[in-house]
Parts: C-alpha cells; structure tokens; sequence
C-alpha cells in the first residue's frame, strides 16, 4: 500500500502489464502523467502527430504480438489517434490507447479542449473505458490490456478523466482479472467441428489453403505449413498472411486478390475445397463475391464466430484459436491418414502440379529497363537485401502492391501493412515503432512520395530518438494508386494526382534533419545506395525516382470476378484454363 | 422485416450506446427499444425491434453478442415468445352520445380508463403491438387520438438457462433454427 496519485498508478499499471514503451505527446491534461514519466524508468517516445503515436504503437504489436502502448492528451489529442485506432480495428492488431479527459466537473460544458473521446472511439476499437473513479483505473488497464491482446485482437482505449489523474488513494497494485462474463474466448475448437473439417479435407480433390492474418495472430505459422503438406495442397495468403509459410516452400503459391499473383488466383477460382484460415473473405480478396470459386465448398476457420457466414457461406465452420485448431485437425489427419489419404492423393497431385504450372507460365513480370528504375526492381533489389530476414513496413497506394508481390518473408511478423483500412502515413511511423521492439533487426520502411509527407513529421522523431530506420521512397511523382485507376478507368483524366516531384529536395531535407539522404535515378546505381544505406549506422533517407506512368499489375478490376485478371496493359483479360 | 432481439447487458455507462452503434452503424432502423434492470442489478435486459433483412439476423446476433459487455443475445423473431408492449392513448373531441361506445371498446380489448374529463378519455393498454396497433385503429373512429408506446418487451418462453443453441457455435444447425430461437451466449 502507498499513496499514490492517479497519474503515477498509470504508469505504474502499464508497467505491471509489461509495457516496454510508450508511444506519445503530452498536453495539458496529461501533463500529471508526463510529471510521473520524468523519473519513472518506463520508457516513452514523443511522436510529432498522435495519429503516428498509434501507428507506432502498432509498428510495435505488429513486430512482437506484444500489446503496443500510445497516448494522448484531451480534445485534439485523441480525436487525432482515432485513424490509428480504426486503422488497428481492421487489421486487428493490439494496441491500447491512453488518453486524458477534461475534469469531471467540465464533462458536458464544452470545456477547453473537451471531446467525447468515449463516444467518437466506441466504432473505433475493440472496447473502450471513461474512467471517473481513480479506485477502478488499475482494474480497468489490466482488462484493456487482456481485452486488446486476447481472442481477436485490437485496439482499446482508456479514457481517464484529469480529476483521477490528480486524485491521490492508497494503492494496492493486484493483477487478479475480474471475470468479464460477455468476455469469454473459445480457444478450442468443438471435438465435432474439428471431425466434421477433416472429413471435408480427405473430401479435397482440389484444395487450397487461403492464409491470412489470423495465422500471424496465432502463430500458426507451423500447423498451417504441416497442413498443407498432409493435404498436398497448395497455400495461398492475403497482404496480411506474408510469412506465414516460407516462399521457398513446394506448396507456396503467393498473395491472392486484387494484385495477387495468377496462379494464386486460378488456384481458388477453380479449386473445389477453399480452406481458409484467419481470414475474412475481404472484397479486395473475392472480388465480386458471387463469382468467387464458384465450384468450391468451404472450411473457414476462425477465433470470431462473426467472420463464419459473414461474406461467404461456409460449408463447415470451426471457431477457435487458429494454432489450436489447426493442431487438433493436422493430429486427426495423421490419424487418420493410412486409410484416408490414398483415396484422392491422385488428383490432389495433379491439381498440385496444375497449380505449378501455372505460376511457372505467369510469375510477377515487368518490362525492365536499364535506363529507368522500375518500381518493381527497385522492390526485387529491396529483396536480395532483406533476404527474407528483414523488417518491411510500407505505406498504401502502388508501393505497397509491389512490395507485396516481390519481397519475400521466411517467417511471420516481418511484414506491415496498412490493410483493412490502408491509412497513408502509416509506413515511417509503424517502422519506427517495429525498429524500437527489434533494435538488432535490419528495417526498411517503404513509402510513397504522398505517403512519405504524411508521415513526413516522424522524421523528426526518428532522428530525436536515434531510431536507425531506414526510409526509402518510391517516388514516381504522383499519387500512384490513385492516378493508375484514373488511367484504367477514367480516360486518363490525371485529376488532382500531380506530386510534383521536383521538390522537396530529399538529400537537402535529410541534412537539415542532421541524417543523410541520397536520391537515385539509375538503375546501376540502386544497389550501392542501398547498401551505403544499410552501412550507415544511424536512419537513412533513400529517394529513388522510378517510372513514373507504371501500373500494378496483375489486377482484378474492382467489382471484377478474381479470374478476371488483367495481366499486364497489352495483354487481354485473362479467362483462364 | 422486423427481428426482435432480447438482450442480456452489463449495466454501465455507455452499453446503450454500443448496441445502438452495432445497429446504427450498419444503417439498420430502430422501430423500438426498451432497456430496464433485472433481479441482478449488475445486469439490464434490453429489448429491441429493428429492421433487419433476413440474411443478416444472424451476423447482427453475432456482431451484438461480439460487444465485451453483452452478456447474452437472443433472436426471438421466430420463435413463440411473449411479445408485450404497454401504450397510453389519449382519445378526444369524443361526441357526447359516442362515450359510452369508447369504453365499451376499451372493456373488448381489456384497456384501462386511466383519467376521464368531459371532452377526453386516457386508456391504458397492454398487449402484443398487433392488438394495440387494432385498438388505435379502432379509436380513431371516435375522435382525436395521440399515444405513447413503450416498445416491446419480449421474454423467451423457457428459463435462459436452458435455450438451446450452445456457445460459439457457427451457426445453429437447421432444425434447431427452425424449432428454437437462435441464442449466442457467453
Ligand atoms: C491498396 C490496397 C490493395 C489491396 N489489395 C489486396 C490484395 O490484392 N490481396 C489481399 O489479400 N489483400 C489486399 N488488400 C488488403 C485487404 O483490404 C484486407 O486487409 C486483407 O485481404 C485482409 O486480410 P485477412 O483476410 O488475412 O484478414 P485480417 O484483416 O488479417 O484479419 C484476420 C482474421 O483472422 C482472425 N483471427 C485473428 N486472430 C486469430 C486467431 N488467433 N486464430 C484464428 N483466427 C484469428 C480474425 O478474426 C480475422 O477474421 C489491399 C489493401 C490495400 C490498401
Ligand atoms: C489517408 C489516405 N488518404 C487517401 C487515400 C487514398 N489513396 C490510396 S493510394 C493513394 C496514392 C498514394 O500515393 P503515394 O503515397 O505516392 O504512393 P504510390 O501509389 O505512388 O506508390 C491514395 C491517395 C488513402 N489510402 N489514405
């Protein structure tokens, strides 16, 4: 027991919760926590935007799976971490959200720098706390942070009023949970939905396993990869799904949807048994959802009952943890393996070696050139450095895209990506905070060049806190993403697209931030500056000017059927076999 | 059409307001919501009636149920549930020779007269929203009507503890669904 005031039982709390870091920029409500962090070995980093706090945050979760930390102070405050909170949501990642509110008595009386925090972030997390009784704080952190870290994971935010901040009690710090009774998780999936999906996997002349998220989540990377190899079925895995199988495995195919590769797409437009697992049947995946694998039937599994039947009826249904499932259902396969397996080993082998022969005829390809970069070997050259070891957040818009199709992950949690919500700015942020929970990992941020001045603040940032991130910038003068859809879809009418790409000047830029910077525009020269960069022991601006009119491809139109590809600006649509 | 949807809530600020948002936010209508404590005075029961197509009752189940504080969700829309609903209505500018008629109405369908004055008469009536919606049907004949309704109430017909349809299932196989209601509880 000791007195304390609401403040220091904060800081406190996050510490007991294992907390290694917080991302965050005070004000004047939370100026009594700042007043606790400025002797309190529990470390803090001040971002330069609340909103980057939170993708920080999230760069941390992403890296580690551990609960990532962000606050802010009232009003602007918190109004600005919500797209890093919605953006959490939909990527289902843990983060919790500190913020401070304006004192109860002000609450109603559009105080100073008052905002209902508690009402604009009820639709943009997982839960959310008001905190007006300096006795229910502690309590409340540990379930924030259980609740943001367990079963789906996401984003939860406390909001805490001043009044407790400045209160003082005798504190007792306790880690007992009380039981949350709408809050229970099923980890372990039913005896009878586990019997009823490997009845349904024997069934399989045609399978393919579609990866996502939920697999990082669990780290299920290894069942999943067991799976496949008692099925014999090829993998296929979203944006979110990078690393959950090594590319260099026999059943790897590559990223399915909009921009995922032709076999990947073939394989679960013609299979007849989708497996999917942590997944969510996103529109970006299915393209238009009532042609989507029209022959398959479908085992979904998933840690959220709401995800079975959301988007795509499925024809078995397994709720649970992902790892735990997988087990339960790769132990019942190997049990059930010397009688069973024989009986559709042919077909799956030449539904395997069909899948094969598709990738070999359509791998990623581009024109190359050796007079500009292309984007997409400015991507294979990131590549051949990271050597599938490295950290790489990116951005949204083409970048990303391409980053997706050519870098390679050995292993999971080395990927980010703005996914469900792809919120620009996200790139430089969620590097700096993946770079800070893995110092001895080599780690590349990838933006845009409209990307890049959103997050252009956390420059600062990383140079303040000597974060050795290495920033590169795939610039090609324009908003890429959106000036491609112009050219397809809208006569080429370049509106509003134009980033000027004469300025500002990176290496200019990068000195007045005291880093250095380098811009290149030859393809002979990427690999020294990229490796001058990684020599560097401090943060690194790379700016590469590419192509500047290049589209991703391949892409499915959106609202197109996934077979229907668009495989390169000469080629035709794709119909397939 | 209408799904009728019982709830069980932990009884704290803001639990309301994260229903409605799952309803509101998926651009779902509320025809009528009622929320009041239970013997557990940690727990409130909400009743609610919204607009929901077919299709997507069960995922709104699901999606309510997915809220940290709801302790439980029901869909009663197809089942034999107790549907109750309790309205004041206000009927004046009744003629003289009509008012005898007016309570003989109020006697059929067991409405009770609450206030009497010489130009107006207030009923108090409960019932399903069908019976009450056919009494202010009816009313209007007499003179001018205006009301207020409580919304429904709705209890399922067996104790909660024995609704069928275990937990986190991924959907209630199909005779279950045609037989009982569907329930996701925690
Ligand atoms: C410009 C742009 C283009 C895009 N193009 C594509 C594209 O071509 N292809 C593509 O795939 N995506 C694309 N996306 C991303 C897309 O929008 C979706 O974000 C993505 O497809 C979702 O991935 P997911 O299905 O793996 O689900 P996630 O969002 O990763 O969700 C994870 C799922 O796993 C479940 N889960 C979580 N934890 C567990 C656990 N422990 N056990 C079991 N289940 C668990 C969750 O309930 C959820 O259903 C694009 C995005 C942008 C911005
Ligand atoms: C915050 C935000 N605003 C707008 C968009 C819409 N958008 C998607 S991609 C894109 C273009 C991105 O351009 P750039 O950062 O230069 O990357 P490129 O596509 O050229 O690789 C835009 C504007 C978005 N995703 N996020």
């Amino acid at each position: 027991m000791a007195l304390m005031n609401g403040a220091r039982i904060l800081i406190e709390s996050l510490a007991r919760e294992g907390a290694e870091v917080v991302f965050g920029y005070p004000g004047g409500v939370t100026i009594p926590v700042y007043d606790v962090l400025y002797d309190h070995n529990l470390r803090h980093i001040l971002v330069r935007h609340e909103e980057n706090a939170a993708f920080a945050a999230q760069g941390f979760a992403r890296a580690t799976g551990k609960v990532g930390v962000c606050m802010a102070t009232s009003g602007p405050g918190a109004t600005n971490l919500t797209t890093g909170l919605v953006d959490a949501l939909m990527d289902s990642i843990p983060i919790v959200a500190i913020t401070g509110q304006v004192p109860q008595s002000l609450i109603g009386r559009d105080a100073f720098q008052e905002a209902d925090t508690f009402g604009i972030t009820r639709a943009a997390t997982k839960h959310n706390y008001l905190v007006k009784n300096i006795e229910d704080l502690s309590q409340v952190i540990h379930e924030a942070f259980y609740i943001a870290g367990s079963g789906r994971p996401g984003p939860v935010l406390v909001d805490i009023t001043k009044d407790v901040l400045l209160a003082k009690t005798n504190f007792h710090m306790s880690d007992k949970l009380k039981p949350l009774r709408g809050y229970e998780l099923k980890l372990d999936p039913d005896q009878a939905e586990v019997d009823e999906a490997v009845d349904f996997l024997w069934e399989a002349e045609r399978p393919c396993i579609y990866a996502g998220g939920g697999i990082i989540s669990a780290a299920a990377h290894e069942e999943v990869v067991k799976l496949s190899e008692l099925l014999g079925a090829p993998l296929v895995h979203t944006v979110m799904g990078h690393g959950c199988m090594p590319p260099e495995h026999p059943n790897y195919v590559s990223m399915l949807g909009m921009h995922g590769g032709y076999a990947a797409n073939m394989c679960i437009s013609r299979c007849d048994s989708i497996i999917g697992v942590g997944v969510r049947f996103d529109d970006r995946v299915t393209g238009r959802l009532d042609r989507f694998a029209p022959e398959a039937r479908v085992l979904h599994i998933d840690i959220d009952p709401v995800e079975i039947n959301k988007n795509r009826r499925a024809d078995v249904g397994v709720v649970g943890d992902a790892k735990r499932a997988l087990a339960a259902i790769n132990k019942r396969l190997e049990e059930t393996q010397a009688q069973k397996s024989t009986e559709n080993m042919k077909a799956r082998t030449a539904w395997h070696g069909k899948v094969m022969d598709w990738q070999a005829e359509h791998p990623y390809s581009y024109e190359p050139s050796d007079v500009e970069i292309k984007p997409q070997y400015l991507m294979e050259t990131i590549n051949k450095f990271s050597k599938g070891e490295a950290i790489v957040t990116v951005d949204v818009g083409q970048h990303q895209m391409w980053a997706a199709q050519y870098i390679k992950f050995n292993s999971p949690r080395l990927w980010q990506s703005s996914s469900g919500l792809g919120s620009m700015g996200f790139g430089i942020p969620s590097g700096m905070g993946a770079k800070v929970a893995c110092p001895d990992k080599l780690v590349f941020s990838i933006s845009g060049d409209g990307g890049f001045m959103m997050s252009l603040p956390e420059v600062a940032t990383v140079v303040g806190n000597n974060i050795p991130l290495k920033m590169i910038i795939m610039n090609n003068g324009w908003l890429g993403m959106v000036r491609q859809w112009q050219d397809l879809f809208f006569d080429k009418r370049y509106s509003e697209v134009d980033m000027q790409p004469g300025f500002p000047d990176i290496p200019m830029l990068a000195a007045s931030f005291g880093i250095k910077g380098v811009t290149v525009r030859k393809p002979a020269d990427l690999e020294a500056a990229i490796q001058e960069m990684i020599d560097e022991p401090g943060p690194f601006l790379l700016n590469v000017m590419v192509t500047r009119e290049e589209n991703v491809y391949p892409m499915v139109p959106a609202g197109g059927a996934l077979d229907e590809m668009i495989l390169g600006s000469q080629k035709p649509v794709a119909t397939g076999d | 059409m209408n799904q009728l949807i019982s709830l069980l809530v932990e009884n704290e600020a803001g639990a309301l307001m994260r229903v409605a948002g799952v309803l509101t936010s998926r651009g779902y209508n509320i025809e009528s919501l009622t929320v009041a404590k239970t013997l557990d005075p940690t727990l409130s029961s909400m009743t609610i009636v919204a607009d929901v197509a077919e299709e997507s009752r069960v995922l709104l189940i699901k999606q309510i149920t997915r809220l940290v504080n709801v302790v439980k969700a029901v869909d009663l829309t197809e089942s034999n549930a107790v549907q109750r609903e309790l309205a004041l209505i206000k009927i004046s500018s009744v003629k003289p020779e009509m008012r005898s008629s007016v309570a003989k109405e109020a006697e059929i369908f067991r409405a009770r007269i609450v206030d009497v004055a010489p130009t107006h008469y207030t009923l108090e009536v409960t019932g399903s929203p069908e019976k009450i919606d056919a009494l202010i049907d009816l009313l209007h004949h007499y003179g001018d009507v205006e009301m207020t309704r409580s919304g429904s109430m709705a209890m399922a017909r067996m104790p909660a503890n024995r609704l069928p349809y275990p937990m986190f299932r991924a959907e209630p196989s199909a005779e279950e669904s045609q037989t009982t209601p569907v329930v996701e509880s925690k």
